[in-house]
Order: C-alpha cells, then structure tokens, then sequence
C-alpha cells in the first residue's frame, strides 16, 4: 500500500509516462498531445467564427476529451485518496532561493502563498495563476504543441520542430526564472 | 473514423488518462516546486523523468513505425510529421510557453490533474489558458509563423 501513497522515483515515473505514446497509438492510432484539448474547447466554444477553430472537433477531439477527463480522475486519486502527507523533498538550494523569494509554505505540491482563492486578490497571485495560464495556452498552440507534444511525443518521433520547441520551453523558462521571478514575488 | 465513439473505446481512451494523471501526482511533476527547482538545475528529477519518458517512447515510436504495426481496431498507426520550416513558431511560441511554464509552475496536463487532486484554484489558469488559446486563434494569421 505504501506504493499508493508514496512518491514514484523519477526512474519509475520516467517510463511510465513514456508508456502514454505507446498506449494511445495502439489504442487507436492517437498522437500524446494535451494542450490540443484546449483547442478543441474554443472550437467547441466559436461555432466556426474563427477559422483556426472551424473544425470537426467531435471528431477530432473526443478521444483527447476523454484522456483528459481520466487526467482529472488519476489526480484524483494520487493528490486526494491517496496523497502523500509528506512535503516534497526538494533540493535545499531550490528551497533557500525561494524561501530568499518570499515563499513560505513547502507542505504540499504548491504553496499555498500562491496557489490559493485568495491570492487572486493580489498583484502576484493574479500574475501566476491569470497571466501564466494565458502564456501556456497562447504559447502551446503558437508552438503547435505543450510539453506532452513536442518534449514527449515529438522528440519521440525525432522531429526537428519539437527539438525547437523545447529550446523556446527553456529560453522562456529560464528567462522566467532567473530575470521576471524576482521582480514579481 | 466514426462519428460515434462506442463505449469500449472510451474507457481505453479514460483508463490511459487515469494512468496519466495518477503518474503525474506521484512523481510531482505537477509540482510548482519540481518545476522552479528545475529551471534551476538543483535536482535531476524533473530532467530524469522526461528523459526516460522521451527514451520509452522513442524506443516504442520507432518499433511501431519499423514493424509497420496495426492499433487495436486494425489500422495501421501513422504518425503525420511536424513542419520543421516553421522554426519562429516553435522558437517564439515555445518561449512563450515557458515563461508561462515556468510562471505558473504547470503545463496543461498538470493543470488538470491539479485541479483533480482537490486544488479547485487551477479552474483559473485553465480558464486564462483557454483565453490565451483563443487569442491565438484570433492572431494567428498575423503572427510570423
């Protein structure tokens, strides 16, 4: 049972989330690919007004709609029936750089300065929560794929476009990190 | 394809999401710390774990494609190649993905299986990322591709 409530080691979790590709081609020929859900939604959201989401996106996206909603459930079931009450065991330099930051609270998967209702009320949180959410979902499909897309499936195909995209992943993490973060928290 | 899913096929599709979800929760990668932790190089979890995942699923993508092999309707899996003339697409768009990654501490499939996991808040990323895909979809004929 200590399995279930334990965190997996990057070794375990490594492969089984590289068993994703596999699993969704052979169960019907299906690319990995999550942020295509949010496209799907807006062309089940635009009845055709836009030309990027005039598609059939039943037909395209059921399958995806469905993946995710099972997303949702094994969440779920890792974060909340059997989730770990234990604080992660974060690098101690990660941990002074963000304690250094202003971060106070390590207990969970988020902290709870920022990932909170209430932090919506302030400067920072509306920063994370409104404006990261738009960059990831405004950079996804101006990249044609999220991390799923082009870091998994796509350099699983060898393919060049996702090579580049994961550089742009980095050159915009970095910069995130090491020149913007400290101006916002 | 069909235009009907039966329901078979969507508790393949459903089970493989579950499995996706629950790996994610229990390897922290939707976590916000795993992933300040590393942009700044302090730990090889999150580089191990997307390493291994790439190795897996090249290994598998390759033998698929080599073997010519079939999905379980019978099909034969083809996998379309991305236009890799497009390079200030993925440059451009994928830096503007990771300051988001980086900003919020979760890419979309961590999103959801956040907001799974109880953390109701992700509701609001979700709703901005859906905006930003939108506004994409707005720009895009404006946008160097």
């Amino acid at each position: 049972m200590d399995l279930l409530y334990e965190p997996w080691p990057w070794y375990i979790a490594g492969p089984v989330i590289g068993l994703t590709v596999p699993l969704l081609l052979l169960a019907g020929g299906k690319m990995f690919g999550v942020s295509a859900n949010l496209r799907h939604t807006c062309a089940a959201c635009t009845f055709g007004k836009v030309d990027f989401f005039n598609y059939d996106w039943k037909t395209a996206g059921r399958w995806n709609f469905t993946f995710l909603a099972g997303s949702v459930i094994g969440g779920f079931l890792a974060g909340h029936v059997f989730a770990n009450p234990d604080p992660i065991n974060l690098s101690s330099a990660t941990i002074a750089d963000l304690q250094a930051l202003g971060i106070r609270d390590f207990d969970g998967l988020v902290p709870d300065d920022l990932f909170v209702w209430s932090s919506l009320g302030t400067a920072t949180g509306l920063t994370v929560l409104g404006l990261g959410g738009f960059l990831v979902g405004f950079g996804a499909r101006y990249a044609g794929g999220c991390t799923s897309g082009h870091a998994i499936s796509g350099l699983s195909d060898l393919q060049l476009a996702s090579l580049l995209a994961v550089f742009g992943f980095f050159i915009g993490g970095l910069l995130m990190t090491y020149l913007i973060y400290p101006l916002i928290l | 394809m069909k235009n009907t899913m039966k329901l078979t096929e969507y508790l393949k599709y459903l089970s493989i999401g579950i499995g996706f979800g629950f790996v994610l929760v229990k390897s922290e990668v939707v976590s916000w710390f795993r992933i300040q932790e590393m942009f700044r190089f302090d730990s090889i979890h999150m580089y191990g774990i997307i390493g291994l995942a790439v190795i897996v699923g090249m290994i598998s993508v390759q033998l698929i494609k080599r073997y010519n092999m079939t999905d379980v309707n019978g099909n034969l899996i083809s996998i379309p190649a991305k236009d890799s003339s497009q390079v200030t697409r993925y440059m451009v768009g994928g830096s503007i993905f990771g300051l988001g990654w980086a900003l919020l501490g979760a890419c979309p499939g961590p999103m959801f299986a956040l907001l799974g996991s109880g953390l109701t808040v992700m509701i609001v990323p979700i709703a901005a990322a859906l905006l930003g895909t939108y506004v994409y979809g707005v720009l895009r004929p404006k946008l160097p591709h």
